[in-house]
């Protein structure tokens, strides 16, 4: 497999004078970690495999602003959504995709009051509609029958009624999807959002990831499936906590459905 | 001096609805106090959600339990408020059963009464048992020691004795009917009240009389005293719950508010031909305050969803940072709230219409840094509301007053928030390496 991944830029495709079907809005988490960069490239490969047009902004692209909103810092929140709709409107910008229900809260219900009108959608949800197109196939029989757990991200559950996209994929790929007893919009946060990524917890008796991954490992799991970079971080590490990483991989949609099409 | 108990009635009743109208005004003034919000849009989907929320209970049953009791109590004291209705009327009439010339529809809906007065009875008993034999979690938690549990017991102690007052006047009616007294017209069947049969053995009617008197009076003069406890508990919520759907937040829920004078400065700064050293406009008004540090800076929605809580606490047990032993308490951010708001609607009030500063306000005094900084904003609290309160917009507007008035972040979140103003990332990354990952392996 080749190292390189082909991804244009919204600079390269303006200069050649076209347009993509749709923006990849990559997101901080999903371009600098390391473990969410592997989602990234999982959900670019499903995009060539699809033959979608797309691009990213690549260094046009900077932090949506969400943790700085949650932080209590709306100066500067509004300077980033202020910055970056500058940029999205400067390229005409329709539709946007993204794997990051943080940014893709964000920018779908708070850059819109700043003059940023765009079509976001998350990428479970497009990735949902190219298997329905039968642009992605979904042949492979790797995840059958295998024990599937879902995370719903808070951000893309609770805060955006996006619930069955994710479990339908999931479905697609003949797993076994198991619920946790905290599910849908009763689902449990994974202790990350509202800017806690960024800081240590407060003082308690339990971290939340680890209480969630409990709740993920009484399913008896093979895999727990995350929606978002950073759910994926902390079951990962609830996971690595409960020594059970042997046992239970932690992944992306993204990934299972690249997995299954042998990207 | 025949008509010493009319009179007498009319002036309890009077007396009754007027101090409730106090309250009421009092009440509208306190959450006036709150800052602006135009919720005038929408209107079809507010009346929606009322009903469906409020008046439907939807909520309720996500905890099917504690949800059928409620409907069984809600219900029981909406039909039972039919009675009320002829209890009033026949007080300042000084008629008896006034409505008995509906004939069976009357047997039917006094028959209707009882049987769910049992029911209400049943209900109350085992809310009384899940929070003092069973001791669920969420009813003894530390802000409900005191004041907050005493007063879930009153209410409890209140509409047991109202529904055994409601029997009792029923019951002696039915003996008063078989023995023929006059005024007590044959009307109305009763189902439950005749098995109380054996408490008036060998009573005159004289006696029988006596007691159904006691039972009527002291049922119409509770529901007039449980009418103005409501100000003073967290069972406000049995009125304000309508209103409070209404209001109800109509947005996703991940779209918090984009503050306007916040957007005001940075087009401002974002715009090249403005004049940096301009001298503000003479009629510039004084710039708001970032966020909110007491209840004044909330808004009037926030401060009526203070009032509106009960307090039963499925906020709190959903909280992921409440579940993992952190300070945080949705509901206590309701109740904190409330608390700090009658403080200052009593200083208002004693200080002739104008706030003396009384050397307290909400953050700090009442909600702690700590409990501010350990929610996640997951809308776990938000979502298991069964009347729409929003803890979350309350902490979200505390922080952004730590944040943009004091600069009070924890130093991790100063960090990340440096990282993003330099380089575009809440780590510390070149904004310019932001498509390195094409190429890495």
């Amino acid at each position: 497999m080749s190292s390189e991944l082909k991804v244009p830029t919204m600079a390269e495709l303006f200069a050649a004078g076209q347009q993509p079907e749709v923006l990849f809005w990559v997101g901080c988490a999903g371009s600098f970690d390391d473990r969410a960069k592997k989602i990234t490239k999982a959900f670019v490969k499903l995009l060539h495999r699809a033959k979608v047009s797309f691009a990213v902004l690549g260094t046009e692209e900077s932090c949506s602003g969400d943790p700085a909103k949650r932080a209590g810092n709306e100066f500067l929140f509004q300077m980033q959504a202020v910055t970056n709709i500058e940029v999205m409107n400067a390229y005409a910008v329709k539709k946007v995709v993204t794997a990051c229900p943080h940014c893709f809260n964000t920018i779908k219900n708070e850059y819109p009051g700043l003059g940023g009108n765009y079509e976001v959608v998350h990428h479970t949800q497009f990735l949902k509609q190219l298997v329905a197109d039968g642009r992605i196939r979904l042949e492979g029989g790797r995840f059958k029958g295998k024990r599937i757990t879902y995370h719903d991200p808070c951000y893309l559950g609770r805060a955006n009624d996006i619930y069955e996209a994710p479990r339908e994929l999931i479905k697609k790929l003949d797993a076994e999807l198991v619920e946790m007893k905290n599910c849908r919009k009763k689902g449990l946060c994974c202790g990350a959002g509202g800017a806690q990524m960024f800081k240590e917890p407060e003082k308690g008796d339990k971290d939340i990831n680890v209480e969630r991954t409990e709740q993920a490992l009484e399913t008896r799991p093979e895999v727990i499936a995350a929606a978002c970079p950073f759910c994926n971080t902390m079951m990962t590490d609830g996971v690595k906590n409960k020594e059970k990483e042997a046992a239970v991989a932690v992944m992306d949609i993204a990934e299972l459905l690249a997995q299954a099409e042998d990207l | 001096m025949e008509y010493l108990p009319n009179i007498l009635f009319g002036i309890v009743l009077i007396a009754g609805i007027g101090f409730f109208a106090r309250n009421v005004k009092r009440l509208s003034k306190s959450i006036k106090l709150g800052k602006d919000i135009d919720l005038s849009d929408n209107k079809p989907l507010r009346w929606k959600n009322m009903a469906r929320i409020a008046l439907g209970q939807t909520k309720m049953v996500v905890r099917p339990i504690a949800g059928i009791l409620h409907i069984i109590v809600y219900l029981g004291f909406i039909i039972i408020n039919i009675e009320v209705l002829e209890i009033i009327i026949d007080g300042i009439l000084g008629t008896h059963r006034v409505f008995s010339p509906l004939g069976v529809l009357y047997d039917v809906l006094i028959a209707a009464f009882e049987i769910l007065a049992v029911l209400v009875i049943v209900g109350i008993l085992a809310f009384w048992v899940r929070r003092n034999i069973i001791r669920l979690q969420r009813f003894i938690k530390p802000e409900m020691k005191g004041w907050p549990k005493r007063d879930a017991n009153l209410i409890l102690y209140f509409e047991l004795i109202l529904m055994g007052l409601f029997l009792v006047m029923n019951a002696a009616d039915y003996q008063l009917q078989l023995k023929g007294a006059a005024h007590y017209v044959q009307a109305g069947s009763f189902p439950v009240s005749q098995f109380l049969a054996p408490l008036f053995q060998g009573m005159s009617i004289g006696d029988l009389i006596l007691v159904e008197r006691s039972a009527w009076w002291l049922h119409i003069m509770g529901i007039l005293f449980f009418l103005n406890y409501l100000y003073y508990s967290k069972h406000l919520h049995i009125l304000l719950a309508f209103p409070n759907t209404y209001y109800g937040n109509l947005r996703p829920k991940g779209q918090f508010r984009n503050l306007e004078a916040v957007t005001k400065e940075v087009k401002l700064m974002m715009d090249p031909s403005a004049d940096p050293f301009a001298a503000p406009a003479e009629d510039a008004p004084v710039p708001d305050k970032f966020g909110a540090s007491d209840v004044m800076d909330l808004s009037w929605v926030q401060l009526l969803n203070a009032y509106t809580c009960t307090e039963c606490g499925r906020c709190t047990s959903e909280c992921p940072a409440n579940q993992t032993g952190k300070k945080l308490s949705p509901r206590k951010i309701m109740m904190d709230t409330r608390d700090r708001l009658e403080e200052v609607e009593k200083n208002i009030r004693l200080n002739k219409g104008t706030f003396v500063a009384d050397g307290k306000q909400l953050l700090g005094d009442y909600i702690s840094h700590e409990e501010l900084w350990a929610c996640t904003s997951c809308n776990a609290c938000v979502e298991a509301c069964p009347i729409s309160i929003d803890p979350l917009s309350i902490i979200m507007d505390m922080r952004q007053y730590l944040v943009m008035e004091q600069s009070a972040a924890p130093s991790d979140l100063n960090n990340m928030m440096g990282n993003i103003e330099n380089n575009g990332a809440p780590w510390p990354f070149n904004q310019m390496d932001r498509l390195n990952w094409t190429n890495e392996s």
